[in-house]
């Protein structure tokens, strides 16, 4: 019952998890960005969940209808996915120069990279900071 | 006019900020975001005055009454941190201008004023804003634009630190948002007066402490304590150098004071305490950070990032405030947030004239630097004894109050640890003063003085005065503070 009556709880607390879990897992800046969007999407499904009442209908006055879901959560949410939007492009714009001044978006290289350019200052060389 | 300060203070820099877009000229615009940045900061002076002599202001948006519409809620918690950050962000816009000029191509100097005028809204939006919902949105407004100031920065590692950043802190928001998505499912309401009026009803439940659980670590990921703060030495030393003084002397700060709006007025000192070990959890991670930090700024070879390891730790003093959380160390708390404010602002604008002058910031160019440029040298020098906390200086007002605090607790281990934390600081401040008196310039540098340029020197001595003025006359940070951290305890008391 539990499980059933809460099922888009559980499909949140799923998503957040795995969204999670690729933003600190993978090594690929994109599938980051990707982890990031599902994390954040769970949270949207979550707000959508809270504002949702048992048998009732859209908020518009209407004849007949006088049960309403809460509108606001889902006005809040609006926000909150321009918000993510925002953050994906910018993201993604970061990652597009990434790739142009490393050759990668592998973390793994960008951080060979960085590696590479310490030791190399260790050694002397002048670099503005 | 006067009744609609609150939301002018918000208002002003985010319409302001595209406007920059159409100016197109970068001295113009540059005069055009000092001009909102003045005005910002008049409008808070205002406010605070007001605030001071009638007590909080409560600005009804839209005309929209308080728990269904947006209230903005201006007490003199909120009043101090928007005098702060306007008054801040004002004197490093004041010396933007020749640093941005040598550290940006022309083309992206527009952008950078644009963007500066769009985080420093948010951050103004976050404080003023009395909805929860709000304060997410300003968040995020000020958030996505520092990370676009940051990777403004030359080198391609401004680049990555600033990808990481924004991970961490979308991490941090979406926190904060899912804690508040627990608030509202509990109490139907999203403002902040109408919230803490609610909650002790619902005190008990497992939803609650989750909510606080989760707004706790997003905001500590934003404040940058330790040991959540691996996003800010990277991000501070690869941003242009004006970037890196904004946000040392700004966000952070924003972020403290939503840790004590949040955990003081929202969830109430009672609910925090008895819930959670929090006054441990804050002691202790303060000052872990605070050793943690400063020993690693020992061994920092560039200078940039060696102060940002040092914010980390500074940001542990204030957190070990709130942990104790009696008035005076709440005073404390709010005074090292001016102070530290002061301080990194001087500091990091003098490290901008030296990237002006020297092209870099490693601690190689320090060498002799009290012949070559005796003004800069000076200030990093009066700056670092600031941060130490020797008398005289702002720093050492506010480590003062929060040792004191920790006596009057009954913490005599944690004022000890206060004690030594700042010695670390001396070792790390010694050593840039070693490098700059003690040690002759390169050669080729020897006989030539090289001052960095008015624009960049002036605002930087005027906040370094300010250490030094504020420091003895403590009338006004003192007398503003005591009454901003009763108020702020007799607010949470019933």
């Amino acid at each position: 019952m539990l499980l059933t009556s809460l099922y888009n709880y559980w499909v949140v607390i799923a998503l957040m998890m795995i969204g999670l879990y690729m933003v600190i897992a993978q090594g690929n800046l994109i599938k980051k960005v990707i982890g990031l969007n599902i994390f954040q999407t769970s949270v949207f499904i979550f707000y959508i969940s809270v504002g949702k009442v048992d048998g009732g209908g859209a908020p518009i006055l209407e004849q007949g209808e006088n049960l309403y879901s809460n509108p606001l959560p889902h006005v809040l949410i609006l926000t909150a996915i321009v918000v993510g939007i925002a953050t994906t492009a910018l993201a993604l714009a970061l990652v597009i120069r990434i790739k142009r001044a490393y050759g990668s978006v592998e973390e793994r290289d960008i951080q060979a990279a960085e590696d590479f350019q310490a030791a190399g200052r260790v050694a002397g060389e002048e670099k503005p900071c | 006019m006067l009744s609609h300060l609150p939301i002018l203070q918000v208002i002003l820099p985010l319409v302001a900020a595209p406007s920059c877009l159409i100016i197109r000229r970068a001295t113009l615009v540059w005069l055009f975001t000092l001009g909102v940045c003045l005005a910002a900061l008049a409008v808070s002076a205002l406010l605070l005055q007001q605030v001071y002599t009638t007590g909080p202001i409560s600005y009804a948006l839209g005309g929209w009454d308080a728990p269904w519409g947006i209230e903005y809620r201006i007490d003199l918690l909120n009043a101090w941190v928007l005098l702060i950050v306007s008054g801040l962000s004002s004197a490093v816009i004041a010396a933007a201008h020749s640093s941005i000029a040598r550290e940006l191509a022309a083309g992206r100097q527009m952008l950078f004023y644009t963007l500066y005028l769009l985080c420093f809204a948010g951050l103004l939006g976050i404080v003023a804003t009395g909805d929860v919902f709000n304060v997410f949105v300003f968040l995020e407004i000020s958030s996505l634009s520092s990370y676009a100031l940051l990777a403004l920065g030359r080198d391609r590692r401004a680049l990555w630190a600033s990808f990481q950043y924004l991970i961490m802190g979308t991490i941090g928001a979406t926190f904060i948002l899912i804690g508040i998505g627990f608030l509202y499912m509990m109490t139907g309401t999203l403002n902040m007066a109408d919230l803490a009026a609610r909650l002790p009803a619902v005190s008990g439940t497992t939803t609650v402490l989750a909510a606080f659980a989760f707004i706790f670590v997003g905001i500590c990921l934003k404040l940058a304590l330790f040991p959540m703060h691996l996003w800010l030495p990277n991000a501070y030393s690869y941003a242009p150098s004006i970037v890196t003084a904004f946000l040392a002397a700004t966000a952070t700060k924003v972020a403290l004071y939503l840790l004590l709006r949040f955990t003081v007025t929202v969830f109430g000192v009672d609910f925090a305490l008895a819930s959670l070990p929090l006054e441990l959890l804050l002691i202790g991670l303060g000052l872990a950070g605070v050793f943690a930090a400063s020993a690693v700024a020992i061994y920092q070879v560039d200078i940039k990032r060696m102060f940002a390891y040092s914010s980390v730790a500074q940001v542990g003093y204030m957190v070990v405030g709130i942990g104790i959380g009696t008035a005076t160390a709440l005073q404390a708390t709010l005074l090292h947030l001016f102070n530290h404010a002061l301080m990194k602002g001087g500091l990091f604008l003098a490290l901008a004239g030296l990237v002006y002058q020297v092209g870099g910031c490693r601690i190689d160019s320090f060498r002799g630097l009290g012949r070559t440029m005796p003004w800069t040298m000076a200030a990093i020098a009066i700056g670092g004894i600031s941060l130490i906390g020797m008398p005289l200086t702002v720093g050492f007002v506010s480590k003062w109050y929060l040792v004191a605090a920790a006596i009057d607790a009954g913490l005599w281990w944690v004022a000890i640890l206060v004690v030594l934390g700042s010695l670390l600081a001396v070792l790390y401040v010694w050593r840039l003063v070693e490098a700059g008196y003690l040690q002759s310039p390169p050669e080729a540098l020897a006989m030539i003085r090289r001052e960095a340029p008015l624009g960049l020197l002036l605002p930087t001595w005027l906040l370094i005065a300010a250490n030094l003025y504020f420091g003895v006359d403590t009338r006004l940070p003192v007398a503003v503070t005591a009454a901003a951290s009763q108020f702020l305890l007799g607010g949470a008391a019933p």
